[in-house]
């Protein structure tokens, strides 16, 4: 590369503060949603956004459909019965509190979002007729027409609408700030959340947020095990900069988590070895429904749950006999029998009996509606598919009624992955929250990807806008408290420091990334041990003492990628401690022992929780069921909400 | 171009993201703004396209081709290894 000016000002000297009721971290779809819902209840909001706000996040780019809106008024499913599924399925290892607030009040927010100017309904009457749509609303389904508690709805619209109606209420927007640490009472881990500290990606300017309350809406972590160096970007499905900075920073000022012992062998987006998401040929999620035929043509059957073939294209779509509803979606991988819809023959079972590679998916043969509605609605409104996937393939000639895309790979993935190449995905850990979406340091909530199994843009959206309002009701009964400034400046000094280095002996942050990736890869494997884990504990202990103060970065931009690689290695000791807290395989975590007794398989049926006091890590255990009778708690702690309505 | 009195030192990057087209950008870095990863830096000079500084990191969502006022100034192309194959369904099996 040329040697080009910086086109910012360096301002790495420079230092500002600023006030406010309700801080947001993350402007993603939790985070507008959490600022949305504080400025509602007349707070003072700042929302602080490592991109921008208009389209960043997870879900910036769009989104094709929404999941577990139980209360639409199609909606044939509770969402009690629909929050007790999503539990049952995992075997309890999953957020019960936010997946009933996902399912309870997800249809609210899309009302929120279409008064917003988000494009909800089939309002141009462009599937009039379909089978999944709804005549009298214009709402349109996806999977279970039946049951019709998932929208197709058109994502593209939805980020920039909120980020319009934040400008409207007066949300304080401050973008291209990475944020670095939580600020406490007294500077102590474990005090109160009093604020937090950032870094201008630009300019490098430090920055110091003072909050009566402060919501996290960080998303989950990434490149733990997977990294590419040339295609840092494609490492992971979610964007190249959300490697999980809100778990580093929460897990720093001593916040509880869960369920972080659980990862699984890499199956999405990941390392560039991927395909593009919803980009090549299959028949889940956005593709869901689609015909998969052999390399000669021939179609591969379409059964429900106890293998019968389905005769026709509208079956795929209603529950088995027998059956209320089943699951699908970015949460569900595997569901259970009594949740399981119908899905094609295994490709294995199907090459058995003379089947060709490769296999293809084809729209060719759908009905019109059917056909249209992938390829063209959902492929296009998804995120990551309107620009690469729609309008690229069909400017290079692709034409949905006469050819088929190949598949690479089973379900939805579309390459093949090593056991120890794995990923924070399909419900991972995250915060431990309560019913307030409050974490257990004071002042201090969570919401969407930052919580413990979480996933996708209703269940961000609608904790988001619960965590505003809980958060908005502790802060207007709260003072500011001034930050600690000895906290500020060790932070400051942390965040530097690289910059200092010599890069002629220094070590970047690529190689550094590439570093705990191996190391993760060989020490927490698929295979776990006590050996290994600690093993792997002690190498990412001499990294953050011996290889971190030897970083260096050329640039403000740089120095961000470096401090993100950072909280990728707090995050992977996160992971390794609460390993070596779970002493017998889980299935339901997908967490596997090669030295615990089998006999004790099964008995510590517990969420198993890690928190750091005095710089030391506790561990604790919570039942799988803490959160209680879903419906009572919820009533009881929503009833200004309820009665609002 | 390679010639015996000048060698360029820079490196070709493992994939070229994006593309623009200097004849349609207009150089008003909508894209520089709206890109949450923050792959580009407006060039020096006003009216040009601006730099891709960390292509490697382009997550490929195509934002700066849906805010793009100038249709056609920017292509977003995914890296060789992703690119899909498709054929004609009537022409299965003739292969």
């Amino acid at each position: 590369m040329e040697n080009l000016e910086w086109p910012y000002p360096l301002e790495l000297d420079k230092e500002e503060r600023i006030t406010c009721d309700v801080l947001v971290l993350g402007g993603g779809i939790a985070g507008c949603m959490a600022a949305l819902s504080a400025a509602r209840k007349e707070q003072r909001v700042i929302l602080v956004e490592k991109g921008a706000a208009k389209m960043s996040g997870a879900g910036g780019s769009g989104c094709d459909h929404w999941e577990s809106a139980a209360t639409n008024p199609c909606s044939k499913v509770t969402p009690e019965d629909l929050t007790n599924a999503l539990l049952d399925n995992t075997d309890g290892y999953n957020n019960g509190i936010s997946h009933y607030i996902e399912c309870r009040e997800g249809w609210d927010r899309l009302l929120d979002i279409e008064k917003m100017g988000g494009k909800i309904r089939d309002v141009d009457d462009e599937f009039r007729g379909a089978a999944f749509r709804d005549e009298k609303t214009k709402l349109m389904f996806a999977y279970d027409y039946e049951s019709k508690f998932t929208l197709r709805v058109w994502g593209t619209s939805f980020k920039p609408a909120m980020y319009n109606e934040m400008k409207k209420l007066g949300v304080k927007i401050f973008e291209r700030i990475m944020i670095t640490s939580l600020l406490t009472e007294e500077g102590r881990q474990g005090g109160r959340c009093i604020g937090a500290t950032g870094i201008h990606t630009r300019t490098g300017k430090f920055f110091i947020f003072s909050g009566k309350a402060t919501i996290l809406c960080l998303s989950r972590p990434a490149r733990i095990w997977m990294f590419s160096s040339d295609h840092t970007g494609l490492c992971e499905f979610r964007p190249t900069q959300c490697i999980g900075d809100g778990h580093a920073i929460g897990w720093n000022a001593g916040a509880e988590f869960t369920m972080m012992e659980k990862s699984v062998r890499t199956e999405f987006s990941a390392a560039g070895r991927s395909y593009p998401p919803y980009g090549a040929g299959n028949n889940h999620n956005t593709w869901f429904g689609a015909s998969i035929i052999d390399s000669t043509g021939k179609e591969i059957p379409y059964a429900d749950r106890d293998g019968n073939i389905l005769q026709s294209v509208e079956e795929r779509f209603i529950p088995a006999k027998g059956q209320s509803f089943f699951l699908m979606g970015g949460s569900i991988d595997n569901p259970k029998y009594e949740y399981r819809g119908p899905d094609t023959l295994p490709f294995s079972k199907m090459l058995e009996q003379g089947y060709k590679l490769p296999f293809y998916a084809d729209l060719t043969a759908l009905p019109e509606t059917e056909r249209k509605v992938i390829w063209g609605m959902m492929v296009s409104e998804e995120g990551k598919t309107r620009i690469p996937v729609y309008e690229n393939y069909k400017n290079a000639g692709f034409d949905p009624e006469k050819h088929v895309l190949q598949c690479y790979g089973i379900g939805w993935t579309s390459a093949s992955f090593l056991p120890q190449e794995r990923q924070l995905f399909g419900l991972p850990g995250g915060f431990l929250n309560d019913w307030e979406l409050k974490t257990n340091i004071g002042g201090l909530y969570a919401a969407g990807d930052a919580l413990y199994a979480s996933n996708c843009y209703g269940h961000a959206a609608a904790t988001g806008y619960y965590a505003g309002r809980h958060a908005s009701k502790y802060a207007s009964k709260t003072d500011i408290i001034p930050f600690d400034r000895k906290q500020a400046e060790r932070e400051k000094e942390r965040i530097h420091s690289p910059l200092r280095n010599n890069p002629e002996k220094s070590i970047g942050w690529k190689e550094l990334n590439m570093g705990i990736a191996k190391t993760m890869q060989n020490y927490c494997g698929e295979l776990k041990c006590d050996e290994l884990l600690n093993i792997g504990l002690l190498r990412l202990q001499e990294y953050e003492k011996n290889v971190v103060p030897e970083t260096f970065a050329f640039n403000p931009h740089e120095l961000v990628r470096l401090l993100e690689v950072f909280d990728i290695l707090t995050v992977s000791q996160i992971i390794l401690h609460s390993c070596i807290a779970r002493k017998t395989s889980s299935a339901a975590l997908n967490f596997n022992r090669s030295d615990s007794n089998p006999a004790e398989a099964g008995e510590d049926q517990k969420l198993i929780t890690v928190r750091q006091v005095n710089n030391s890590v506790v561990i604790g255990e919570k039942p799988i069921d803490f959160f209680g009778d879903l419906k009572e708690n919820y009533e009881k702690y929503n009833r200004d909400y309820i009665g609002g309505r | 171009m390679i010639n015996k009195n000048f060698v360029d030192y820079s490196e070709m990057p493992a994939s070229k993201p994006i593309i623009f087209n200097p004849e349609k950008c207009t150089g008003c870095n909508d894209c520089v703004d709206i890109c949450q990863v923050d792959v580009f830096i407006p060039d020096k000079e006003s009216g040009k396209p601006p730099v891709i500084l960390f292509p490697g990191e382009c997550w490929y969502c195509g934002c700066c081709v849906m805010v793009c006022p100038s249709e056609g100034a920017i292509t977003l192309r995914h890296p060789l290894m992703n690119q899909v194959h498709w054929v004609a369904k009537s022409e299965l099996g003739s292969i």
